[in-house]
C-alpha cells in the first residue's frame, strides 16, 4: 500500500545555492560548528558510554523475512535491518546481558512489501508482540522494567502506530506493549499520538551510492533558486490532493508550476546538490536528530499557511543569512549525521542514534519494577493484534 | 473509465458509507434512523448519482460556493460542529477510485493531542490567486543567487584571478555583427578583469565602434591601415599581422595579464576563461573545429555511415601529461576542395594551428623582464609572417597544456562569412523604417516557418520537420497536456475537482 504520511521527511524543499565545503580532509574555514540544544555531540563517540545487548530472535523475525523479499534493504524504511546489522558488528555490543544498558529486539516490522515496494503495516503490531512476548518470556530483563530500559527501530509511517493512514494511526496510538519503551523512528510531529517525549527521531534511508552517484560537482554555478524532487499527489490513494502531505506539496506545485525559479518537476531524476538549503514546511515537525542540530539554524521553516507565499519568503531572506546556513549546512559532520553507510564511519546516523541513546543514561531508578508491579497492559488494543504472529 | 472507476467506487463505498454515518448519528441518537440521517442518506445518495453523471466531484463545487469566505481562501476550516461534519461527510463520501485503501474520513477531534495546531484529516490545497512570478522578486531571487555564486567563486574557484586580455581581429562586412556580438556577449560574461584589443583591418570605423561600445568593457579599438583581403589565405596573414600589432600595444602599454585570441567567429565556453587563469607563461587548449562543408550530398559515402568526429587541435600529451606534440587539422580530405575566396561556397580550412588555441602571460611581450623566460622571440624583431604563435617562441616544448592535458575543448573555431559583395544596412539599423510591408503570398524560401506559432498541426510535409525542429518546447507541452491531464483544469481556478 502506498504510504501516504512522508511530510515530515521528504517536506524538504531544496533551494540550490553553492557553497560547499572542499572534499580535503582538512578543515575548511569555510563551514561552522553546529551545536544544538544538547550541545556540540555531533562528533561524539558513543563507544564506551552505553553497552547494547541484542536479543538472539529466532530468524523468522528477521532474516527469513529478508530472505523472502530482499526489496527491504533499499526501501527508505530499510535503517532497521541496517541498524541490526551495525550493532552486531559494533563494539558497543555486549554479550553479557548483566551488564548493558540498553536491549535490542530485531525485528523487520516494515519488511512486508506489496508487489510495487511500499510496505503493509498490517502484521506489524503482531510480530512485534509475538517477539515481545518472546523476550518476556526467555529473558528476565523485559519484566524487570516492563521496556524500559529497550529500544526498538521502528521507521514505518507513523513509527509505532503502525498504520500508514493517519486517523488509523491515531486511533491505534502507540503500540501498547512498546509505551515504556524507547522508540527510533523516523516519523516526528510534536503533540502527536505517535511520537513519545524522548523517542529519537531519525531520518530516512536512501542508499548512499546513489546519492554520491547524482552529486553535482561543488564548483559548478548553482542557477537553480527552489528544487524539490518528490510526489506531489498521491494518485493512487489521494488523487486530488488534500490528505497527502495535508496539501502542502499539492500547494506547492500549484503556485509554482509557472515559476521558473522553481525547478520542481516529478519528471527528470534526482540530482542531488550537496550543499542546498532546506525549507521545510510542515507545522510542528520534529526533524532527525533534533536535540543534536540546530535546525532553526540551518533551515527555513515555513508554515503550512504560508506556502503560497513561499516565493516572497525565500527571496527576502538577507544573503548573509543565507550565508551562514550555507556553511552550517557545509559541516562534514552535518552530512555524515544524515547517512547509513555500510560499513558505519565514525558519526555517521548508527552513531547519532547510539549517541541519542548514550544522553538518555542512567536510567532513573523509578524505571525498575517491585516485584509483581505490573503497568503494561497485555490486552490493551485493537482485538486483531492479539492474535499470535 | 473515469466514470467506471467512480461508479465501482460508489458501489464498494456504500456499505462503507452507511457504517460511517452510524457512528455520526450516534451522537444525537442511537440505533434508528432519525429523519436527519434519512436526510442526509438521500442527500448523500443524490450527490454520489449527480457526481457520477458529471464525472467530477461537484459537491466540492458547492461547499466552495456556500462555504469560502474570500475566494483566495479555499483552506477548509477545521470541522468542529456536528452539523458541519456530517454534511461534508456525506456529501464528500465519494472517493478515490482506488480499491484499495479505504480512503474515509473520519474526523475524530477528541483524538487529537489537544495543543497541535495541526487537523488530521482533509486540507485544502492553498492557491494563491495569482500563482505566477512577481517580477520584482525574481530580480531579488536572482541577486541571491549571484551573491552565492560570487562566494562560491571565492570558495572554489580560482585565486588571485588574473586580467584577462582579449585580441579580436575583425573588419566591418554583413556577418560581423553577429559575430562580433557573440564574442561580445561572451566576454561580457567573463567573471574576471577584461580588456579587449579589437584590431580593425581597414582603419577604425564608426560600424565596429558602435558594436563594442555597447559591452560596456574596457576596449582598446585599434585601426589598421589595410583592407581585408577576399582570399583566405591572405586573410589569415593579414590577420596574424593585426594580431602582432595588438601585442606591440600590450607592450607598449605594459597591460597585465592573460593574453588570449577571441576571434570573431569563435565560440567561446565560460570554463575556458577558468582555465586559463592556470597559466603560467604560454599555454594551449584543444579548439575543436567545426569546418562546415556546404557540399555535404557530395562527401564521400563513409562519412555518412560513420558518426563524423569533430576534428581537434591542440596539444597532445604522452602517459606521464607531458606535452609531446600537437594535433593538427587534417587537410588531406579537403584537398584541392577547399574555399579559396571568402566568396567560394567550399568548406574553409583552419591554418595547421590557429591562434586562438594558444594563450600567453603579458608579461612575456614586456621588455624589461623580470623573470622572464628566454624562449621568447622580441616582438619588435619579427616582421615576418608569424603563422601560429608557437613562432614566437624558441622552444615549442616549453609550452604547457591547458584544459586536462587538451582533453577539455574549451572552444570551437568556425569560419562563416557572406559575400565579399552583399551588402547590408550601416550599423543594420533601418532608418528611416520601411513604409509598407505586404505579406508576401508565395514565400521564396521553402523552408519558412508556419505563420502563427498558437497553431501546432504542421501544414505541409516539409514544413512538419521545421516545426519539430524549431518548436521542440511546444511538442513537450504538449506532452505535458496529455500526460496531466487534471494540472491543466486547474487555470480556472478552482480546487481540485475530479
Amino acid at each position: 500500500m502506498p504510504t501516504k504520511m512522508r511530510e515530515w521527511s521528504w517536506g524538504f524543499l531544496f533551494i540550490a545555492y553553492a557553497i560547499a565545503s572542499s572534499i580535503a580532509a582538512e578543515r575548511n574555514p569555510w563551514t561552522e560548528r553546529i551545536s544544538g540544544s544538547a550541545g556540540d555531540v555531533l562528533e561524539d563517540d558513543p563507544v564506551g558510554k552505553l553497552k547494547v545487548y541484542v536479543y538472539e530472535l529466532p530468524s523468522k523475525y528477521n532474516k527469513k523475512i529478508l530472505q523472502k523479499d530482499p526489496r527491504c534493504l533499499s526501501h527508505m524504511f530499510a535503517a532497521e535491518i541496517y541498524m541490526h546489522r551495525f550493532l552486531l558488528a559494533s563494539p558497543v555490543r555486549t554479550l553479557n546481558p548483566e551488564e548493558a544498558d540498553w536491549f535490542y529486539t530485531p525485528t523487520y516490522a516494515t519488511c512486508d512489501l506489496t508487489p510495487t515496494g511500499l510496505p503493509l503495516p498490517f502484521k506489524s503490531p503482531r510480530m512485534v508482540r509475538s517477539a515481545v512476548q518472546l523476550i518476556s518470556s526467555s529473558w528476565p530483563y523485559w519484566n524487570r522494567t516492563e521496556g524500559a530500559d529497550h529500544f526498538f527501530v521502528v521507521p514505518h509511517d507513523f513509527g509505532p502506530c503502525f498504520h500508514y493512514q493517519e486517523e488509523k494511526a491515531i486511533e491505534r496510538g502507540i503500540l501498547p506493549i512498546l509505551q515504556r519503551a524507547t522508540l527510533v523512528q523516523t516519523f516526528g510531529q510534536r503533540n502527536h499520538v505517535c511520537l513519545n517525549e524522548g523517542s529519537i527521531t531519525i531520518p530516512p534511508y536512501a542508499p548512499p551510492q546513489k546519492m554520491q552517484a547524482r552529486k553535482i560537482p561543488l564548483d559548478t554555478p548553482r542557477s537553480i533558486f527552489v528544487y524539490f524532487r518528490g510526489l506531489f499527489y498521491d494518485v493512487n490513494n489521494d488523487p486530488e490532493g488534500g490528505y497527502y502531505a495535508r496539501g502542502a506539496r499539492a500547494a506547492v506545485w500549484e503556485n509554482f508550476k509557472n515559476n521558473p525559479l522553481f525547478d520542481i518537476s516529478t519528471e527528470h531524476p534526482t540530482t542531488y546538490y550537496e550543499d542546498m538549503q532546506r525549507a521545510v514546511f510542515s507545522d510542528d515537525i520534529v526533524l532527525p536528530f533534533a536535540d543534536a542540530i540546530p535546525w532553526e539554524e540551518i533551515g527555513v521553516f515555513v508554515a503550512e499557511e504560508d506556502v503560497p507565499k513561499l516565493d516572497t519568503i525565500l527571496t527576502s531572506i538577507p544573503p548573509e543569512v543565507i550565508l551562514r546556513k550555507q556553511r552550517l549546512l557545509a559541516n562534514p559532520s552535518m552530512k555524515r549525521a544524515m547517512l547509513f553507510p555500510q560499513p558505519a564511519l565514525p558519526g555517521d546516523a548508527f552513531h547519532q542514534i547510539l549517541n541519542g541513546l548514550a544522553r538518555k543514561l542512567p536510567h532513573q531508578k523509578s524505571i525498575y519494577l517491585k516485584p509483581g508491579e505490573k503497568i503494561l497492559n497485555w490486552t490493551a488494543g485493537p482485538v486483531g493484534d492479539l492474535k499470535p504472529w | 473509465m473515469k466514470l467506471s472507476a467512480l461508479h465501482q467506487s460508489y458501489l464498494s463505498r456504500r456499505s462503507n458509507s452507511f457504517r460511517s454515518s452510524g457512528p455520526l448519528d450516534s451522537s444525537s441518537d442511537t440505533g434508528y434512523k432519525s429523519p436527519a440521517a434519512v436526510f442526509w442518506l438521500i442527500l448523500h445518495g443524490l450527490c454520489c448519482l449527480i457526481s457520477l453523471v458529471l464525472g467530477f466531484r461537484f459537491s466540492r463545487l458547492v461547499f466552495f460556493f456556500l462555504f469560502s469566505t474570500s475566494s483566495s481562501n479555499l483552506y477548509t476550516p477545521p470541522f468542529r460542529s456536528a452539523v458541519e461534519l456530517a454534511k461534508t461527510l456525506d456529501v464528500q463520501s465519494v472517493l478515490s477510485s482506488s480499491p484499495f485503501a479505504n480512503n474515509l474520513r473520519l474526523p475524530l477531534p477528541n483524538k487529537t493531542a489537544t495543543n497541535s495546531r495541526v487537523v488530521v484529516g482533509r486540507h485544502g490545497i492553498r492557491i494563491r490567486p495569482w500563482p505566477h512570478p512577481d517580477p520584482v522578486e525574481v530580480i531579488k531571487a536572482h541577486q541571491i543567487l549571484e551573491r552565492v555564486q560570487k562566494e562560491q567563486r571565492l570558495q572554489f574557484g580560482v585565486k588571485d584571478p588574473r586580467a584577462i586580455i582579449a585580441v579580436t581581429p575583425t573588419y566591418v562586412r554583413t556577418f560581423q555583427a553577429l559575430h562580433l556580438t557573440g564574442v561580445m556577449h561572451s566576454l561580457m560574461v567573463v567573471p574576471y578583469d577584461l580588456i579587449w584589443i579589437v584590431v580593425e583591418a581597414g582603419g577604425v570605423s564608426n560600424e565596429t565602434a558602435s558594436l563594442i561600445a555597447k559591452s560596456g568593457l574596457k576596449t582598446i579599438h585599434l585601426g589598421f591601415n589595410q583592407r581585408m583581403p577576399n582570399s583566405w589565405d591572405e586573410r589569415h596573414k593579414l590577420e596574424s599581422k593585426m594580431r602582432l600589432h595588438a601585442l606591440r600595444i600590450v607592450r607598449e602599454k605594459k597591460l597585465d595579464g592573460i593574453v588570449m585570441f577571441a576571434d570573431d567567429s569563435n565560440m567561446h565556453s565560460m570554463e575556458l576563461f577558468d582555465e586559463i587563469q592556470n597559466v603560467k607563461w604560454f599555454g594551449a587548449v584543444s579548439v575543436g573545429i567545426l569546418a562546415t562543408s556546404a557540399n555535404i550530398d557530395k562527401s564521400s559515402d563513409q562519412e555518412e555511415e560513420e558518426n563524423p568526429i569533430m576534428p581537434i587541435q591542440g596539444p597532445a600529451c604522452n602517459a606521464s601529461s607531458m606535452l609531446a606534440g600537437w594535433h593538427t587539422f587534417n587537410t588531406l580530405p579537403f584537398a584541392g576542395k577547399s574555399a579559396v575566396n571568402i566568396d567560394d561556397r567550399l568548406t574553409v580550412l583552419p591554418r595547421k594551428l590557429e591562434w586562438s588555441g594558444f594563450v600567453l602571460n603579458s608579461r612575456l611581450l614586456w621588455k624589461s623582464g623580470e623573470d622572464k623566460p628566454e624562449w621568447i622571440k622580441d616582438i619588435d624583431k619579427l616582421d615576418g609572417d608569424v603563422e601560429s604563435p608557437l613562432g614566437l617562441i624558441t622552444e615549442p616544448l616549453m609550452v604547457e597544456p591547458l584544459g586536462s592535458c587538451g582533453r577539455q575543448v574549451l572552444l570551437w573555431w568556425l569560419r562563416v562569412e557572406a559575400r565579399a559583395d552583399s551588402k547590408f544596412p550601416p550599423r543594420w539599423i533601418i532608418d528611416p523604417p520601411l513604409d509598407v510591408t505586404i505579406p508576401s503570398k508565395r514565400t521564396p524560401w521553402p523552408d519558412a516557418p508556419p505563420e502563427l506559432p498558437t497553431k501546432e498541426k504542421p501544414e505541409t510535409g516539409i514544413q512538419e520537420s521545421i516545426v519539430k525542429h524549431t518548436t521542440k518546447t511546444r511538442t513537450s507541452r504538449s506532452k505535458h497536456r496529455s500526460k496531466r491531464k487534471h494540472e491543466t483544469r486547474t487555470d480556472t481556478g478552482f480546487d481540485k475537482s475530479f
